[in-house]
């Protein structure tokens, strides 16, 4: 048992269509695996017995065309699943149970994979320690003091802790690569426009992406090629040219032009984190990569930019939450009473927060001085990078500026919570791919992440260069099952 | 006092003479079977809730994709209006909150709309007025709310939800209720003509805000406008604009001043209510809905729909004056209503345009007012009008026969020539017949043939009315005319 849920994809796909495995084995393996594993706090809502069901049914009448034969993944709860309910991890939508199926999910599902349940998550996807679920936080399976990262914390912890083979989660300013760098896997935010909206709960629909998470970057590149797909239902998917990311891999970047922004050499920054990307810099050298020292300038302006733009799509996005037609209400005395204690209920505080920065910059007479001033800042932080894509093919950083930080550490500080996305938040207003690969630990035995950017499109070549990196690093996840 | 003459329209008070200068944001809903962003159909009285997909109910997740269609049916209100298309457009959220709005906010257009400036040409009876427009926006409807089903709660029923609109506004050209009549008159008409909104204002397919404000007569600036939301029909603007144009007069004069602000006109008290003041003015937060690009439309799009734009009203009138030689007013009454204009050209295809006219305009649009009937639902077909109107011509039956055969018309859609013969009501054009009538008339009347032929002139249409008594209106007056003419010699 133990054997299955420790396999990567890959090697899970490969024992089924050997008939070495079966899909309700498999199943079965990380259901169990789940059942110990409640400490947690991964999943917000099982779907174990349907999942069981449809593993027999897959057992009977197997299909081994498919890319993901039988094979059972959990996915963040912020995915509208069919049938299933989908919480965004916040009580407003405690009893929502969607009767439609996310494109992204339903490209999951038509490549043969099966639902296991909804993973926890930051509420609305508005955190980065998974600190603000309705459902309680999550521990990391790395300590049981840590958070996971957020917002995807519940499922990078489910993947890190074995629980599911590979996940999917939403990036809005850092949500799958923060927590995966955090948790020692591997996360891929795709160019905006790559994986359709269709189905997530919105948080800030300029910046909300769906990606990958799995354990290393074959398996990220072979879910990447299945979730990302040109949807008509979602109006900002781009028609283009997708790739068979896993197939054409290649560990070759001879030649390769990886920036180094030196702006991303921030204040305060330990040293293990710049010896960390030291270490990433010699090893693409000595892949036969090329580094270049660049300039990003505008990167200061990125997290204030991103903490107006953010917000004020947030506040107009769950003005919908308001007890009238699903979801929870509390009852009131009129219209406006009900609205009123409906989300102060409904909503935690760092949704509220959120909404209120986001009613405030978008509120006559600030518009110019906020809102209008951040979509120019990121219009400049894309040119940013545009300029530095003409001499560079790829950009490297830190994904993080610290390891992990403890449960409860940044709870009463919103700010400092805010700065841990300083390195990932200038990707998601400028649209690009990114993925987070595990690279190393620090003093304390946690799991440290590099981040590779790429241009819009290109999630081959970051692919390619993390797939190179991967091999060369050969990180070795510390989990020893505290939990258990 | 009101003082109204062909062109102006003044309140006089104190001595002082007040000009109303108003301006109209049309609301029209686009003539489209699906609604702006989902694929929800659109039909008008369905059963509550019954055309609401998950878009308009706006669940978790789901998104607006943009309905092309209503894109045209923009671009093409546009083109009528010989206004500015932008190429380039944007969709802005404007945020409040309200049971009948389910995503917390409406998409509309702000400050990029898909079409700026252009004009409407008013037919009046003093001549030709040229109004501007501002802009046509398209928004989404909201759904709607229903307060007196039940005494406990209000009901929503969002079937309207994500309907599409156009919004049309004015500048603040118009100076008269008759103007405004006009106005909304001519826009309904070229919008009905492009078929890009039916009009229907029972149905609630066009509802206008009106904005009022006075000036004394021959000052430049305007004076301070107040808004009044969502009225229904033509009667109700020019009644809440003569109740605001009032009030608004009477607090100047009383030494007040008017306050910027949004009323409501109570159709039942026939006044208008303040709503909210400036200062309690909603704060919309508009900003662009990042879940839709900015629209983008080509010139070969507007092309082609420029293309397919059919003769509307102002080109048809000149044309039907200048190529059927009818009045400025015949025109526009017979152009004013794209189908009436299709009956018209329809009848005269056959028939003689000057009787034609006469009978359209007349006998046929008598009947339409008297029964209440749109000329689509009109009971004479076009070509049996146009049958009536040959026989006519032909002389096969007096005009008086004809209007009797048009009665029978009107109560069954039969060719006339069969009405003619089931009833015995050809004209009697046989001379010799003819004669036989008139012999008899003067063998009957000889005192009168006496005193006709002693001078007494006028007794000629004695005779010619004994003949067609005789005949019961079927002899042909000319002939009878002639023929009597000679016998009485």
């Amino acid at each position: 048992m133990n054997d299955i849920i420790s396999k990567n994809l890959t090697e899970l796909v490969k024992n089924i269509k050997n008939k070495k495995i079966s899909s309700e084995e498999i199943t079965k393996s990380f259901i169990e695996r789940a059942e110990k594993s409640k400490t947690l706090n991964c999943y917000i809502t099982e779907d174990f017995e349907s999942a069981i069901e449809k593993a027999k049914k897959f057992d009977n009448k197997p299909n081994f065309k498919c890319k993901l034969p039988g094979i059972p993944i959990a996915v963040k709860d912020l995915f509208c699943t069919k049938g299933v309910k989908t919480t965004a991890g916040s009580k407003i939508l405690n009893n929502f149970v969607p009767t439609y199926e996310s494109t992204v999910t339903q490209n999951l599902w038509n490549e043969g994979a099966i639902l296991l349940g909804k993973l926890n998550c930051d509420e609305f996807a508005m955190g980065s320690s998974n600190e603000t679920s309705f459902f309680g936080n999550v521990q990391s399976p790395i300590d049981k003091n840590l958070v996971p990262g957020g917002s995807s914390g519940g499922s990078a912890a489910a993947l890190a802790a074995n629980l599911t083979p590979i996940t999917i989660g939403t990036d809005t300013g850092g949500s799958i690569r923060q927590p995966a760098s955090f948790t020692g896997t591997v996360g891929l935010k795709p160019t905006y426009g790559s994986c359709s909206r269709y189905g997530i709960v919105a948080f800030a629909s300029s910046l909300d992406q769906a990606g990958p998470m799995a354990k290393n970057v074959k398996d990220c590149a072979l879910i990447q090629e299945i979730i990302s797909s040109y949807d008509l239902n979602d109006s900002t998917s781009i028609d283009y040219k997708r790739n068979n990311y896993s197939e054409l891999l290649t560990n070759n970047i001879k030649g390769k032009k990886i920036g180094i922004p030196k702006e991303y050499r921030v204040e305060n920054m330990p040293n293990e984190i710049d010896d960390l990307w030291q270490k990433g810099i010699k090893i693409i050298k000595e892949a036969g990569g090329e580094t270049v020292d660049i300039s990003l300038p505008n990167t200061n302006y990125a997290l204030p930019a991103y903490y107006i733009v953010a917000p004020a799509e947030a506040s107009s996005n769950l003005a919908r939450y308001d007890g009238v037609k699903y979801g929870f209400r509390s009852n009131g005395k009129n219209l406006i009473d009900m609205y009123e204690k409906t989300r102060s209920d409904g909503f935690g505080n760092e949704v509220k927060r959120r909404i209120m920065i986001g009613t405030y910059v978008l509120s006559s007479g600030y518009y110019d001085a906020y809102y209008l001033k951040a979509q120019k800042v990121r219009r400049l932080i894309k040119n940013d990078f545009d300029e530095a894509y003409k001499k560079v093919d790829a950009i490297l950083t830190p994904s993080t500026p610290s390891s992990a930080f403890a449960i409860g550490e940044k709870t009463n500080d919103p700010v400092s919570m805010y700065l841990n996305d300083i390195f990932t938040v200038p990707v998601n207003l400028a649209g690009l791919p990114a993925i987070s690969i595990p690279a190393g630990n620090d003093s304390k035995g946690y799991p440290l992440g590099l981040q590779i950017i790429g241009k819009a499109f290109d999630e081959q070549n970051i692919l390619n260069i993390a797939y190179s990196m991967e091999k060369q690093i050969n990180f070795k996840n510390k989990i020893n099952d505290w939990w258990i | 006092m009101m003082i109204k003459n062909q062109s102006e329209y003044l309140i006089k008070k104190n001595s002082n003479e007040y000009e109303v200068v108003i301006g109209l944001e049309v609301h029209a809903q686009v003539l489209s079977e699906s609604k702006l962003f989902s694929s929800s159909p659109t039909k008008f009285g369905a059963e509550p809730n019954t055309q609401v997909s998950l878009v308009d109910a706006a669940f978790p997740g789901m998104l607006p994709v943009i309905n092309e269609f209503c894109i045209k049916q923009a671009v093409k209100t546009g083109i009528g209006l010989n206004a500015k298309i932008n190429k380039k457009s944007i969709f802005d959220r404007k945020n409040y909150f309200y049971a009948d709005l389910p995503q917390g906010y409406q998409i509309s257009q702000y400050k990029n709309p898909i079409v700026g400036e252009g004009s409407v040409v008013l037919d009046l009876p003093s001549g030709e007025k040229i109004v501007g427009i501002e802009r046509l926006h398209l928004e989404q409807d909201a759904g709607k709310s229903i307060h007196d089903v039940d005494p406990q709660s209000t009901l929503v029923d969002l079937n309207r939800s994500g309907v599409a609109l156009m919004e049309i506004v004015s500048k603040p050209d118009l100076r008269s209720l008759d103007e405004v009549n006009a106005y909304i008159k001519k826009l309904r008409s070229i919008m009905r003509y492009l078929g890009t909104c039916d009009g229907n204002m029972q149905e609630g397919s066009l509802r206008a805000d009106v904005n009022v404000s006075v000036r004394k007569k021959g000052k430049k600036e305007f004076g301070t406008r107040c808004e009044i939301k969502n009225v229904n029909s033509i009667k109700f603007m020019q009644m809440a604009i003569e109740y605001e144009a009032n009030r608004q007069v009477d607090l100047i004069e009383e030494g007040g001043k008017v306050d910027q602000e949004t009323r409501l006109f109570d159709t039942k008290k026939n006044e208008t209510r303040s709503m909210r003041s400036k200062e309690d003015a909603h704060d919309y937060r508009y900003f662009p809905d990042p879940d839709l690009l900015p629209l983008e439309i080509s010139d070969k799009f507007i092309n082609d729909l420029k293309k397919n734009i059919p003769e509307l009203p102002d080109e048809k009138k000149k044309r039907f004056i200048e190529k059927f030689k009818l009045s400025p007013y015949e025109a526009n009454i017979l152009v004013a209503d794209f189908e009436t204009s299709n009956y018209f050209e329809e009848v005269i295809k056959k028939s003689d345009v000057k009787l034609s006219t006469n009978w359209i305009t007349g006998a046929l649009f008598g009947l339409l007012n008297e029964k209440n009937l749109e000329i689509s639902q009109c009971p004479i077909s076009a070509k049996n009008l146009s049958k009536l109107i040959n026989l006519i011509k032909d002389g096969t039956i007096s005009g008086k026969i004809a209007k009797l055969v048009f009665e029978i018309m009107s109560e069954e859609d039969k060719d006339p020539k069969i009405i003619i013969e089931e009833k015995s009501l050809k004209q009697q054009s046989d001379p010799k017949e003819l004669e036989k009538l008139i012999d008899e008339v003067i063998k009957n009347n000889q005192d009168k043939v006496r005193d006709y032929k002693s001078g007494k002139d006028k007794l000629f249409g004695f005779f010619v009315g004994q003949v067609m008594k005789v005949s019961s209106g079927k002899a042909n007056p000319q002939l009878v005319n002639e023929i009597l003419k000679n016998k009485l010699k």
